[in-house]
């Protein structure tokens, strides 16, 4: 009887070399306190001066979603009364935000749908507080405190949890495409806060909204936001009301908890920043970015669809990730190698791998020199796609390189069929109790029979012609 | 404006109000509020809410990182400080 209805707050930290107003450096991982300087401490007399980058990146983004990118944006200091910002305010955006409308297409099911854009503002993001260091004290690191941050804010036109994870992880595929963030969500590079509120189904009135902040994985999104959904339901169903306020997902025990109740959204209290004057951005700067844009994730996926024959399974999946698309086109360039196949063996042998190490591309073991090498030995039929895999994982756990494995080795497929047929006769002769069950019918011992023929060949045999063979010889 | 609202302004600014100083300060923001009702009355429809005084767009800077590490000299008047760190109060939502 209810109908859920999410919007996202998506925390982009983007990946300029410098801080959004200070020249300290935005690196992961220094020592703590080491790269806040003193605009970032808020000490008296600094003066906060706008990074040109940080802007340039922010109207990329814009550009990419179709949104309008306005002329004399606003700095506002939003009222925040915690040490990770010494300041007591947050230097962000307020009436008007530098990136404004846009929308995000996503694909679930085959079917299309439009995620609407409010806007985004450029930002700056808070330290860190460390609350296990010490029993009765926090400690504070100031070095994330001033990296710049756009806040992407979606309308709230998402349905379901699977429909806000596919918008989120579009988003983070773009940012990357964009080359504006790295993305790391392990490293909070990539964050959002979702709000949630039921209403009556048919119903246009939406309900009171609860906002579950900081969530740093798609599947924390998606538990988030069921949980939430779910508790809501419970709520109304017995005839109480949703309170607004701020929640915290805790994924180790999967549920949401009621962080400070987030009172009236006047409280941060916004005013122009009188440290920071209006942002000029001229057509013509718009123009020379928008003529450098990279090739975006829908172009490309399109043009994989045409140029190499994938299926739009297949492409969702390399295009996704940026460097994964690129690993994929390094392969194929300047060889005959069938995309295809190619494709297939990225999804299936070597996802499976990073899945199981958690390794992004730019960390695989294998390069896409080595792996075009093996593959070309696969479709030139040397070595067959058992003893490929057997390589590859050789390449990938112990950084062999394929051209000693499959050379040293003598490594080589079995094609010769006069060889083959002296195997599979011999098979055939030892095992006349299968051979007998398999011509009464049980056809899945032909697997059986194959296994052996390997096993024999030291998993050399060409399994094509093994195959032929055996149901050629089994036939009574 | 009530001595209610006295307290939400103050408590929100992190301001401490004694109790006897409320009607005073509640009289003294009237009289301001009632200036701005004054300055409300003009009327603005076709102007411009200004967001700086200065009439100047903002200059940018390049992105290049020009800050050392400073720590040392910033946590040298701090007594709440340990491995590098500031030390707060508890805080945890």
């Amino acid at each position: 009887m209810w109908e859920s209805v999410i919007g996202l707050e998506i925390h982009v930290q983007l990946n300029t070399k410098s801080k959004i107003f200070s020249p300290a450096s935005t690196n992961f991982g220094a020592p703590q306190n080491t790269q806040a300087c003193a605009i970032d401490l808020g000490m008296p007399g600094v003066l906060p001066v706008l990074n040109e980058e940080a802007v340039i990146m922010a109207i990329k983004f814009g550009i990419a979603v179709g949104s309008e990118i306005l002329d004399n944006s606003i700095f506002a200091r939003k009222n925040y009364f915690y040490p990770d910002l010494p300041k007591g305010y947050q230097i962000s955006q307020y009436e008007i935000p530098i990136v404004s409308g846009g929308a995000m297409e996503i694909i679930i099911n085959g079917k299309s749908k439009i995620i609407n854009l409010t806007r985004a503002h450029l930002e700056e993001d808070a330290g860190k507080s460390i609350h296990d260091l010490y029993p009765n004290e926090s400690a504070i690191d100031l070095n994330r405190a001033g990296t710049p941050l756009i806040e992407i804010v979606s309308e709230p036109e998402m349905e379901n949890a699977e429909e806000a994870v596919q918008y989120l992880k579009n988003i983070h595929s773009l940012v990357q495409y964009l080359g504006i963030s790295d993305g790391n969500m392990q490293e909070g590079s990539f964050r959002c806060d979702a709000n949630i509120s039921l209403k009556k189904k048919g119903s246009t009135k939406l309900g009171t909204r609860a906002e579950i902040k900081n969530i740093n994985s798609f599947k924390y999104v998606e538990s988030a936001i069921n949980h939430e959904i779910e508790r809501q339901a419970v709520i109304l169903d017995r005839g109480d009301s949703v309170v607004q306020e701020t929640r915290l997902y805790d994924p180790s025990k999967d549920e949401t908890r009621s962080m400070r109740s987030k009172v009236e959204a006047n409280d941060y209290r916004y005013f122009p920043d009188p440290d920071l004057l209006p942002v000029s951005i001229s057509q013509e700067l718009i123009e020379e970015i928008k003529s450098n844009m990279p090739e975006l994730p829908s172009a490309k996926k399109t043009r994989f669809i045409n140029q190499y024959g994938l299926s739009e399974y297949d492409t969702i999946i390399l295009v996704s990730d940026r460097e994964l698309s690129e690993y994929f086109e390094n392969i194929l360039k300047d060889s005959d190698l069938n995309p295809k196949m190619t494709a297939n063996w990225i999804i299936t042998e070597v996802l499976a791998l990073a899945k199981k190490n958690y390794l992004s591309v730019k960390d695989y073991p294998v390069s896409s020199e080595d792996l075009k090498y093996l593959l070309s030995n696969v479709a030139n039929e040397t070595i067959s796609s058992k003893q490929a895999k057997d390589v590859f994982e050789r390449m990938w756990d112990n950084k062999e390189n394929p051209r000693d494995i499959i050379e040293n080795e003598g490594m080589k497929q079995i094609s010769d069929v006069g060889e083959l047929n002296k195997i599979v006769d011999n098979i055939i002769k030892n095992n006349y109790k299968s051979v007998e069950e398999y011509q009464s019918g049980k056809d899945k011992l032909l697997g059986f029979f194959v296994g052996q023929v390997m096993k024999e060949t030291q998993g050399q045999g060409n399994p094509k012609i093994i195959n032929q063979l055996l149901k050629e010889k089994l036939k009574k | 404006m009530n001595k209610e609202t006295i307290i939400k302004i103050s408590d929100l600014a992190k301001i401490d109000i004694k109790d006897d100083q409320i009607d005073d300060i509640l009289t003294s923001l009237e009289k301001i509020l009632n200036l701005v009702d004054e300055m409300n009355s003009v009327n603005t429809d076709n102007v411009t809410p200004m967001s700086h005084p200065l009439n100047l767009k903002q200059e940018l800077r390049k992105d290049i990182v020009g800050a050392s590490d400073e720590r040392e000299l910033f946590q040298k008047n701090n007594k709440h400080i340990d491995n590098g760190y500031y030390i707060v109060p508890k805080i945890i939502d």
